[in-house]
């Protein structure tokens, strides 16, 4: 008996709101037998969430309607099966809308599949462990749902209908190329020394672009040509499970072991324990070779027994995030941002008496990284007692000091350990660039105050975006370029769940 | 003679998440250098350089056949991307704070 022939399998979006076009061309130009689409996260899925709450018909990917109006006029002719997780948090609406979609464009006899079953919102309690220490009940925010990532089993009945497309919710990421892979060559649920390759597959292709040159430019560095255009990645899948790694003639970006390589380990902790609801893969024995212009060779992924339990995101209730920014320029940009920062901090403490978790950045200055460097030498309380200024500063979450320091004037505690007592005030320093290990900004000309916090409720957040704003006129001089803005906020963490407690099952529907 | 370079300049490097947990993968260019980045860019150096920001424990696995170091770091997002308060909730930039590390390369391989 011949060996199946190689299985072509693309990824056309890496994250909720990854670019269309890229798959488009895909659709076109790659002779593709699957075509995935990943669009769920932490995030998207508790929003999902939401969205389903506050209208039945919604809580699916916002831009899956305008994904299947550009791709099934070429997917479904060329027989290219599409699967995807844009169900999120209602994947029977999303397949209804795409049923919908399909006859509208005149595409009759299209057969979506609905995989259901994900959500174990109700399967879990208050007294439910999470993976973080505590039990569910003890996280003390609104809860908003639950979901297992389920893996390739339960993805192959959807794909055993026949379905030209399949929908699910959430799903492992892997396990959205591990299940076409399984189909097409006729593996077994416990055939690991296939399964880990596969989930190695799955796991370059599954952030699209992050593979083919992005995520990776570094000029000086790393070169990438065409990332405004840059191809979505294929895999040319064999038989052993081993593959090659491509991307369409004329595309931008780049394929190389470096991008491969940098992808094989994108959110792995143990290479050699991959866990998915399919197997226990072993990247740590990856092959990685070059095989041509923009064509990797990988191989060589291991295999174990896959874990017993399967991990389920359970979603709460956040609050608000209150996001503001000002603009100093020129001479002095620095000492007035700075200035800006204190007279904030100062209001928010006093005047409202507000202790949410509240972070002060210098953009251009000192953000991201404002808290990353430990001094070493220099004790906490000498340190603390030096010319501080609040651009480099942040609060508390929960009740530990994420800023070792440099956030915390004189005399301030962090918020949560404070209570309700305002930190006392200070005189704003002059401000001394260069002050701060790792900074090497010199006189920034230019230099965004960034004030963000966490906050219980709108009204809470909004004061916030008040005080920077009323800086145009009470606070120093020339500062411009206010914009301000509240978003709700999700909070996920993660629980351990035995696999009986889902309830896959498929539903059908036809244009 | 040993030289100093930017940890930029002979390897390159990937960050991810996974709730309040980051990873930093690093490869060398060359593996030639794989060998100094074993010997000098270790998880007790990152804890130490980075400890205000990595508050929790620093795990590093070795990939020598890739060339690569991958440091796996607890509690490092300042509660992970959907608490933190930080501009880069994700800890995207992670991998560029590392690469920032000087490296220093012994005569042979300099």
């Amino acid at each position: 008996m011949s060996l199946p022939r190689d299985f072509r399998i693309g990824c056309g979006a890496g994250f909720s709101s990854d670019r269309l076009d890229p798959a488009v061309d895909l659709a076109r130009r790659g002779h593709l037998d699957a075509l995935v689409f990943e669009c769920v996260g932490e995030r998207t899925l508790a929003f999902g969430h939401r969205d389903l709450r506050a209208d039945p018909a919604r809580g699916y990917n916002p831009l899956l309607e305008r994904r299947m109006r550009a791709i099934l006029p070429l997917t479904f002719p060329r027989g290219t099966q599409v699967i995807t997780n844009m169900g999120v948090a209602n994947p029977r609406a999303a397949a209804e809308r795409t049923v919908e979609v399909a006859r509208e464009l005149g595409l009759g006899g299209l057969v979506v599949a609905a995989l259901l079953g994900d959500d174990v919102s109700e399967a879990l309690g208050p007294e439910t462990p999470l993976r973080e220490g505590m039990t569910i009940g003890e996280v003390g925010r609104p809860f908003i749902g639950a979901n297992a990532y389920l893996g390739a089993d339960e993805i192959l009945p959807a794909l055993e209908t026949g379905a030209d497309i399949v929908i699910t919710g959430r799903v492992a990421d892997p396990s959205l190329f591990v299940a076409p892979l399984r189909r097409h060559f006729g593996w077994s649920a416990d055939d690991w020394a296939h399964l880990g390759p596969a989930t190695a597959v799955g796991h370059l292709l599954e952030c699209a672009a992050q593979v083919t040159g992005g995520y990776f430019a570094d000029p000086g560095y790393k070169h990438v040509d065409g990332l405004a255009y840059v191809g979505f990645p294929f895999a040319e899948v064999g038989a052993d499970g081993g593959a090659c790694i491509t991307k369409l003639d004329g595309t931008g970006g780049r394929v190389d072991e470096r991008t491969v390589k940098e992808q094989l380990l994108y959110e792995v902790h143990d290479p050699s324990r991959y866990l998915t609801p399919d197997v226990t893969a072993d990247f740590s024995t990856v092959s990685v070779a070059a095989a041509g212009d923009d064509r990797v060779r990988v191989g060589g992924a291991g295999g174990a027994p896959r874990p017993e339990r399967l991990k389920a995101t359970v979603a709460f209730d956040g609050g608000w995030l209150a996001e503001a920014g000002i603009s100093y320029a020129g001479e002095g940009a620095r000492e007035r941002a700075t200035l800006a920062g204190d007279i904030v901090l100062e209001r928010m403490r006093r005047v409202h008496g507000v202790n949410a978790p509240l972070r002060v950045d210098h953009v251009g200055v000192h953000s991201l990284h404002a808290n990353a460097k430990r001094e070493v030498g220099h004790p906490r309380r000498e340190r603390d007692g030096r010319s501080l200024h609040a651009g480099d500063a942040l609060v508390t979450e929960r009740g530990r000091t994420l800023d070792s320091a440099r956030s915390l004037r004189e005399g301030d505690t962090p918020a949560t350990e404070r209570g309700s007592t305002p930190g006392s005030a200070r005189s704003p320093h002059t401000g001394n660039s260069g002050d701060h290990p790792g900074d090497h900004s010199g006189d920034p000309r230019d230099v965004r105050l960034r004030c963000a916090m966490r906050a219980s409720s709108r009204d809470e957040a909004e004061l916030l975006l008040w005080e920077v704003e009323a800086l145009l006129c009470c606070g120093p001089s020339a500062g411009g370029g206010y914009r301000g803005a509240v978003t709700p906020s999700v909070v996920t963490y993660s629980a351990s769940i035995d696999r009986t407690m889902v309830s896959p099952r498929v539903e059908v529907f036809r244009a | 003679m040993s030289r100093t370079v930017a940890l930029r300049a002979i390897a390159h490097a990937r960050a991810g998440d996974k709730g309040n947990r980051s990873n930093v993968a690093v490869f060398a260019f060359d593996p030639a250098h794989y060998d100094t980045l074993r010997d000098q860019l270790t998880a007790e150096r990152l804890k130490r350089e980075f400890g205000a920001l990595l508050a929790g424990p620093v795990v590093r696995y070795e990939l020598p056949s890739l060339h690569g170091l991958n440091f796996v770091m607890d509690d490092a997002l300042e509660g992970g991307v959907n608490e933190s308060l930080n501009l880069d909730g994700h800890g995207k930039s992670w991998s560029s704070l590392v690469l920032g590390l000087d490296i220093t390369l012994p005569p042979e391989v300099g």
